[in-house]
């Protein structure tokens, strides 16, 4: 054994190093080989992402990463905020947001609106990329569609202001009782359901953007598939869509308003949901927008980068069960957690993302009012925290619940850091505040999702962003028929203020309704309300014109344009 | 040799049906629900949904349909991706992830054979210790360290530079592989390193190597026909499993590194209860893995003369 192990302390003789030599320089050959062979193979491959520069002025170009590949690009069933923010750029609904949010015409060139409908005159100028004229069958063959049942539509409700459309979803109408009708080719006329003093604004919502019928049913059920599966109205069409890789936008020459649309193409040259990775590409000159987040804003911030802030619009709340079987139906244990509920501290101390602000109520504070901001107009109710008053209210819930000791209540929350974060936040003020134990339901989105509507959980973090821009997007969250009330709260009040603004057609009658909402959430501890968030991002001084919205496309690029040297 | 591959292969089948099968079952009790999303819907809309989706029919028959159309090469529609099928998902992002994995797994094998033989040669002295250290630094640190660490310094290297040396993400040339590959090929690597070097270890104090030696057979020689040939063999068992685990477990670097691979459609179905694409990843993926098993063993025979396929 002795002898063996000695022989093998000098093993490179000149011999075996020639060999290793050997063996060495084949591998390289093979090694360098299987490279060119592979690089061949990955080129050839469907799924290459492009690699643009950020901003190419010779070009016109603009490259961006999207977050998240979009599930399918049909209007009548996107849900999620890359598709729509992509739908925005590429298709154009009777209405859309201009650049200062407000509404301006789109396919639509005049419309006279009444309490019960309206009817719209399609300009004669809009065309579809392929050469066919926008009519306005295109939006009764849309809006049937999104309403159809068997289209199985998350967002058919969005229409149910319309005629008939919610007993058509419910399967209770043929589908030609939708209160749509094209008179001519260029004249829609619309039926509503009830008063609808919001409807216009409903206008530029993805759900409400034509579809060509001749063109959906050509292709098979695959609308919305991939790039050459669509047809676009809007400012820019897609070129390319390369799954999970990229999604390059050109110009759409067959749209009507060509002066408006300054950039040849948007390439979004990598989808990417990795917050550094992206700031990576922005830092390499690859892509001219990059959001932060609490992990990487140190960097930015180091890097010496102009960090602009925007609302993004979501409200965030804790959402308290107040199924009758609940503890957290006791008034006065909500109460109680009321008064400790800081949401300042949260948002300091606590998640430390500047831009986040400390929410006040359910409404956020972009949202209008009258005639200027409601919140100004409508202020939240006054409130401080106070321990002396929780803990009163917490013995007064314990005496008529006939307990002692509170059980631990379940706080659900989703898995990630931002919601770890919190839900520890939350588990130690309870216990220190208050003495309730507090035990931690970590749940990932769709098991998250079951449990809130199973009402599986006494508190659970949730958060709610606008789909269009009325107070009632928010105003109605709460009504005990809405699907979205996980909590099933009840209170016939506060129904009788919602179906007020749904339907009023007087501005200051509606708002009014909405205050007594947001009183009633907060004094009867519906909610707590905790955040309104702020999105911070880096983004290149080149390109100019961009507008970020809290409703609507996010950001919308239809308007943008390069400068070719940042100081100008 | 062929009645050998052909038993193997049947006994392949009969394991895919059984993972089809389990996957199958498991799925459907899986906690979520996969027609819940941020908005909630209607009964009806749900119950169309079902339809649409095949949901509303009794588990057993839905099973029995879905076995129907995997024999027939269908592995039905994405819930997450409407108006995808699972076929094509499979079809354009499976050769991502192959060609990245070939890429890694070249990089994990020669490196873990050749860093794996030198420490044994060295054992116990300087190569070996240094080898070892970032072996076990390979083995515990998580691999989206290494991603993230590995794309800062191409960003940084980039910068020094001037210009790209090499790009920080995306995918498309040999030029975006190279990083990624390493990063997802170091685990592999410094589990094959280990594995190396015990073999080699016991076959430098072997008696045959020790009758070679006295015979005065060249050291080159004894180290190419007598130790590596019969040190890698466990590696060669290893890899083919490792071939599948670097084509599956692309999710991190797939994620860092927004290269367009089947990883991240295999972890995040799972995540999303997408059962459309959870069956056909699976599914797909347990046939490779069972086909790269047989292909190892049929490699074994043929660096094995003593090994016999029967």
């Amino acid at each position: 054994m002795t002898d063996t192990y000695k022989a093998v302390k000098e093993p490179v003789s000149a011999g075996s190093a020639m060999q290793l030599a050997k063996y060495g320089l084949v591998s390289a050959a093979f090694f360098i080989a299987l490279l060119m062979a592979l690089g061949w193979l990955a080129e050839k491959s469907e799924a290459g992402t492009s690699s643009e520069r950020a901003v190419d002025y010779e070009t016109n170009t603009v490259a961006l990463a999207l977050s998240s590949e979009p599930p399918q690009l049909d209007s009548t069933q996107t849900t999620d905020m890359v598709s729509g923010m992509l739908l925005g750029h590429v298709m154009e609904g009777l209405l859309r947001y201009g650049p200062d949010n407000e509404l301006i015409p789109g396919m639509a060139e005049a419309w006279e609106v009444g309490e019960m409908g309206g009817t719209f005159h399609i300009r004669s100028n809009a065309y579809w990329s392929n050469g066919t004229q926008v009519t306005a069958h295109d939006f009764v063959f849309a809006w049937r569609t999104a309403v159809n049942p068997t289209t199985a539509s998350q967002y058919s409700f969005i229409l149910f202001p319309i005629k008939n459309a919610q007993s058509i979803n419910e399967g209770d109408l043929p589908l030609d009782e939708l209160g749509v009708r094209a008179i001519d080719d260029l004249t829609l006329e619309v039926e509503l359901e009830r008063p609808t003093p919001y409807f216009l604004k409903l206008l530029a919502f993805p759900t409400y953007f034509p579809i060509n019928e001749d063109f959906y049913l050509s292709i098979n059920g695959r609308y919305g598939a991939d790039a050459e599966d669509l047809i676009y109205n809007g400012p820019f069409a897609i070129a390319r869509w390369v799954h999970d890789a990229s999604v390059r936008l050109e110009r759409n020459k067959y749209y009507w308003n060509q002066d408006v649309t300054q950039l040849d193409a948007i390439d979004f040259a990598y989808i990417l949901s990795d917050a550094n990775a992206t700031l990576n590409l922005f830092a390499t000159e690859k892509i001219a927008l990059a959001g932060l987040n609490a992990e990487n804003l140190d960097r930015a911030q180091k890097s010496k980068w102009f960090i602009r802030e925007h609302v993004d619009g979501s409200v965030f709340f804790l959402e308290l069960n107040h199924r009758p079987d609940r503890l957290t139906a006791n008034y006065n244990l909500r109460k109680a957690l009321h008064y400790v509920h800081d949401p300042a501290e949260l948002v300091y101390k606590v998640l430390k993302v500047p831009g986040n602000l400390p929410g006040e109520s359910i409404f956020p504070v972009w949202l209008k009012g009258v005639n200027g901001s409601f919140r100004d107009e409508y202020p939240a109710p006054k409130y401080t925290p106070n321990l002396q008053k929780a803990r009163e209210h917490l013995a007064l819930a314990l005496e008529e619940l006939g307990l002692d000791e509170l059980p631990p209540l379940v706080f659900l929350a989703g898995d990630n850091p931002v919601s770890n974060k919190q839900s520890e936040y939350y588990q130690s003020l309870y216990k220190e505040k208050l003495g309730i134990d507090v035990r931690i339901d970590k749940q990932i989105f769709r098991q998250r999702l079951e449990k809130m509507t199973a009402g599986d959980f006494d508190i659970v973090a949730a958060g709610w962003g606008p789909d269009y821009d009325d107070v009632l997007t928010f105003g109605d969250l709460f009504a005990s028929w809405n699907l979205n009330n996980r909590g099933r709260y009840e209170n016939p009040e506060l129904d009788r203020h919602v179906a007020i603004a749904q339907s009023s057609s007087d501005p200051i009658e509606r708002m009014d309704a909405m205050d007594q909402v947001q009183k009633i959430l907060h004094d009867d501890v519906a909610i707590l309300v905790q955040y309104e968030r702020g999105s911070l991002y880096v983004a290149d001084d080149r390109v100019r014109g961009v507008t970020r919205r809290s409703v609507g496309t996010d950001p919308d690029y239809t308007r943008a344009y390069i400068v070719q040297d940042a100081q100008d | 040799m062929i009645r050998y591959v052909l038993w193997r292969l049947v006994q392949g089948i009969i394991t895919v049906w059984f993972i089809a099968t389990v996957t199958f079952f498991v799925m459907h009790n899986l906690p979520g629900d996969p027609l819940l999303d941020e908005k909630a819907v209607s009964e009806e809309i749900r119950a169309s949904l079902e339809v649409k989706l095949g949901l509303d029919k009794h588990i057993v028959h839905q099973y029995f349909i879905y076995m129907g159309n995997m024999l027939r090469g269908d592995f039905g529609i994405s819930f997450q991706y409407q108006n995808r099928s699972v076929n094509d998902i499979i079809r354009i992002h499976f050769p991502v992830s192959a060609i990245l994995g070939i890429l890694a797994i070249v990089i994990a094998g020669f490196g873990g054979v050749l860093w794996g033989a030198l420490t044994a040669l060295y054992r116990n002295r300087w190569p070996d210790i240094v080898i070892i250290l970032l072996v076990i630094l390979g083995i515990s640190v998580p691999s989206f360290v290494f991603a993230t660490v590995g794309q800062l310094a191409l960003v940084t290297i980039n910068k020094i530079a001037g210009v790209q040396v090499l790009p920080v993400a995306g995918w498309g040339t040999i030029w975006h592989m190279l990083i990624p590959a390493l990063v997802l090929g170091l685990g592999t690597m410094a589990f094959l390193v280990r594995l190396m070097r015990t073999s080699m270890l016991e076959i430098v104090s072997s008696d045959f190597v020790r009758t070679a030696r006295a015979k005065g057979v060249p050291m080159a020689q004894i180290f190419s026909r007598h130790q590596l040939r019969n040190a890698v063999l466990p590696v060669i068992t290893v890899l083919g499993p490792s071939i599948a685990g670097i084509t599956t477990g692309g999710f991190v670097v797939e994620n860092v590194f927004g290269i367009p691979g089947l990883g991240r459609y295999f972890v995040l179905a799972v995540q999303q209860n997408d059962y459309g694409v959870i069956m056909g990843t699976t599914v797909f993926y347990g046939a490779f893995l069972v086909l790269m098993v047989i292909l190892v063993d049929i490699l074994y025979a043929v660096i094995d003369p003593r090994v016999r396929l029967e």
